[in-house]
């Protein structure tokens, strides 16, 4: 395969991802609601099973305990399943199968039997939906042991990260920032190695604040860089790209510098990744703070209607607010 | 039982009777159900066009199962109880909700709409196959409130709980027949087979009909012509009637097609042919029992004039409900979150509204 650069959205590089994926294994099975002759409700697996079969790319039965279960047999047939549930709202039926049986199993077995079971979920508000399509259930992975949480927030990692979980042996809950689907960007299918699943990147450098957020926030928090730079402030933003395990090395460095952390993220505030970024910090680094660390997230309610959205997501607007009450402090 | 679905009302609008499923035509006021199964179609006809006008979000269309929600809800007493599905809007119509009060959850003013407890008609359910355990819960409380079995007819009650055919696939369906079966539970099962779960079509989830399926937990499986209404009438009424009289469920499969792509989002052209859309149009619930009406003499231009009527006033009410519908207040994701409003909640409420009105 020779590496080419070309332009485009999240979702066709994560089919880019996809079907490089499964061309380079042959075990590597799509399972899903849709996502045959339809493509997927957004279209990422658009075209695959027409390449593949559909042995390789199965439209499931409606049940989400199904694909999630019978992926972790196919798995330990020695198949790498990647499953696709429809909404973030509808993950809950595969809740059991992944919290007591995916998570557990290489443990139970002693390393006998790993599950490299990938779990692609689009996730996050801001398309105007009917409830249960626009929440953030990563604090929900995140606190389960045995799983690695991530979530690209460009075309390249899409593309890149997609690859990357489907060749962990480990099992992966791949959250797709569905907002910013059609979000275009370059993607190079080079084959040099990309960052780690498991690292974050600084996207921005700055010496002032750090902000730290992932998946959906990243371009709001680049936007609110820009703004910040023409006051004078210089703000660090650092992309998550992995909830768990979280690369809090590069958080820590970061914050030795700068002396300031804020933390997005669209999922609600309590026992949330901000509260974990928190005491981590303030574990490693609390000499360091010049200010307490700042959440700005979702409400500890439920997703509102879509006609409050807006006000109710941490956009730029609350992330300035953020960054300020940091400075002000 | 597997076979072909009993059908009293045929496409060309004949009444045959069936001894599989005995019904009397003089034992409903067929004209109701005309009226109601054609203010069910404007209520989707509105809907769908305002949410091209950009009013709605999002609007799942019944177009072609009138004859299978209005038959189902034709066969309630007030005090039976409805756990809808997201498609429900004939049912919701005949259970007095305000069709304008179906339109919040689509243009995002709220996540509800209506009271559920005041018209026996509980709020949509997206979830796919939750509703189906809310209802045998529910249908457990009749019983242990005695209002099962007694003969009473302002006593008896039961549960009408609507799903799809691919809600048969959750696991939660499955635990709803197996509970429903061991306590005989006063619960029916009403599956609009409308063929396709977005673009699965039936033989994804299975390989025997619906109604087969009911014979595997141990009740009554029954196939009906989905778009007859006569039929669906029937078939529920009986399903009630057994299930108020403490006998126990029913899984009634209405055989039917679901005309219009899944919601106004879906791009049904991938999945299916228009020549199978004709096909179903051609066979259409309202046209065949106006046939009937025509032939019987029940139509007569008094009446005609008197549904479009309704039919044009419901439609304004629709249009100019929609628009007023109140937008929800800036407080009230935080409210009825809990019964009392927790600490925290409460400071994360008046950072928000601080924040919103120093943004006004
Ligand atoms: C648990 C769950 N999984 C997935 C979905 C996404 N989804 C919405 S409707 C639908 C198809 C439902 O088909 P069916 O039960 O036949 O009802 P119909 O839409 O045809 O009325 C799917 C997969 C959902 N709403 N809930």
């Amino acid at each position: 395969m020779t590496a080419v650069t070309s332009r485009m959205p999240i979702a066709h590089a994560l089919n880019l991802g996809l079907r490089h994926a499964m061309e380079a294994d042959e075990k590597v099975t799509l399972i899903g609601q849709d996502i045959g002759q339809l493509g997927g409700v957004f279209r990422v697996t658009d075209g695959l099973q027409k390449t593949f079969g559909d042995h390789r790319v199965v439209d499931s039965p409606l049940g989400e305990a199904g694909i999630v279960g019978s992926a972790i047999g196919l798995a330990m047939a020695g198949y790498r399943p990647v499953c696709e549930i429809q909404f973030d709202g509808f993950v809950f039926p595969a809740m059991n199968q992944i919290i007591t049986q995916l998570a557990k199993y290489r443990h139970r077995s002693e390393g006998a039997v790993t599950l490299p079971v990938v779990i692609r979920i689009p996730v996050g508000g801001g398309i105007g939906a009917i409830e249960h399509h626009s929440e953030s259930p990563e604090a929900y992975f995140a606190h389960t042991a045995g799983l690695k949480v991530v979530s690209p927030s460009n075309p390249q990692d899409a593309y890149d990260m997609m690859r990357l979980a489907i060749r962990s042996n480990d099992p992966v809950i791949f959250l797709e920032p569905k907002r910013n689907y059609w979000l275009k960007g370059d993607v190079s299918t080079s084959t040099t190695t990309p960052a780690d699943l498991d690292k974050a990147v600084t996207v921005r450098k700055g010496t002032d604040l750090t902000l730290v957020t992932y998946g959906a926030l990243v371009p709001v928090a680049m936007k609110a860089a820009d703004v910040c730079q023409e006051e004078g402030r210089n703000i660090d933003v650092i992309d998550l790209r992995s909830l768990s395990p979280i690369d809090d090395k590069a958080v820590v460095a970061s914050v030795q510098r700068t002396g300031r952390l804020v933390v997005a993220h669209e999922a609600s505030r309590s026992a949330g990744l901000g509260a974990e970024l928190a005491a981590r910090i303030q574990d490693e680094a609390f000499h360091s703070l010049i200010s307490p660390v700042i959440r700005v997230t979702g409400y500890d309610t439920p997703y509102p209607a879509s006609r409050l959205e807006e006000e109710w997501l941490p956009g730029l607007d609350r992330i300035l607010d953020g960054i300020d009450r940091s400075f002000t402090y | 039982m597997n076979g072909e679905p009993i059908s009293l009302l045929n496409a060309g609008g004949n009444f045959t009777s069936s001894p599989e499923l005995p019904f009397e035509t003089d034992s409903t006021d067929v004209l109701a159900l005309y009226n109601d199964m054609l203010m069910a179609r404007t209520v989707d006809t509105e809907a769908i066009a305002l949410q091209r006008q950009g009013e709605l979000g999002l609007w799942p269309s019944m177009l072609g199962q009138e004859a299978a929600q209005i038959g189902a809800a034709h066969a309630l007493n007030p005090r039976d109880i409805v756990f809808p599905t997201y498609r429900e809007h004939g049912v919701a119509w005949c259970r007095g909700v305000d069709p304008v009060d179906l339109l919040g959850l689509f243009r995002g003013t709220t996540l509800g709409g209506w009271n559920p407890t005041e018209n026996n008609f509980n709020l949509y359910t997206l979830v796919i196959g939750a509703q189906t355990l809310h209802a045998v819960g529910y249908a457990m409380g009749i019983l242990r409130d005695g209002d099962v079995g007694t003969g009473d007819p302002d006593r008896d009650r039961a549960v009408l709980v609507f799903l799809g055919d691919g809600a048969l696939s959750e696991g939660e369906t499955n635990e709803a027949f197996v509970w429903a079966a061991a306590q005989n539970l006063p619960v029916v099962f009403f599956c609009q087979n409308n063929q396709w779960a977005i673009s699965a079509p039936y033989s994804v989830q299975s390989r025997v009909s619906v109604a087969q399926r009911a014979q595997g937990y141990g009740f009554k499986g029954v196939r009906v012509d989905g778009n007859d209404v006569f039929a669906c009438l029937a078939a529920t009424r009986e399903a009630l009637a057994a299930a108020r009289a403490g006998q126990g469920p029913t899984l009634i499969e209405a055989l039917t097609y679901r005309r219009n792509p899944h919601t106004t989002s879906d791009d049904d052209g991938r999945y299916r042919t228009l020549a199978e859309n004709d096909a179903w149009a051609a066979l259409d619930p309202i046209d065949r029992l106006r046939t009937y009406l025509q032939s019987t003499g029940l139509l007569n231009d008094a009446n005609v004039e008197d549904i479009s009527r309704r039919g044009k006033a419901l439609a304004e009410h629709l249009r100019a409900g929609c628009r007023a519908l109140p937008f929800p207040g800036h407080a009230s994701p935080f409210q009825n979150t809990y019964a009392d409003l927790p600490d925290e909640l409460e400071r994360q409420m008046n950072e928000h509204l601080e924040f919103v009105e120093a943004g006004e």
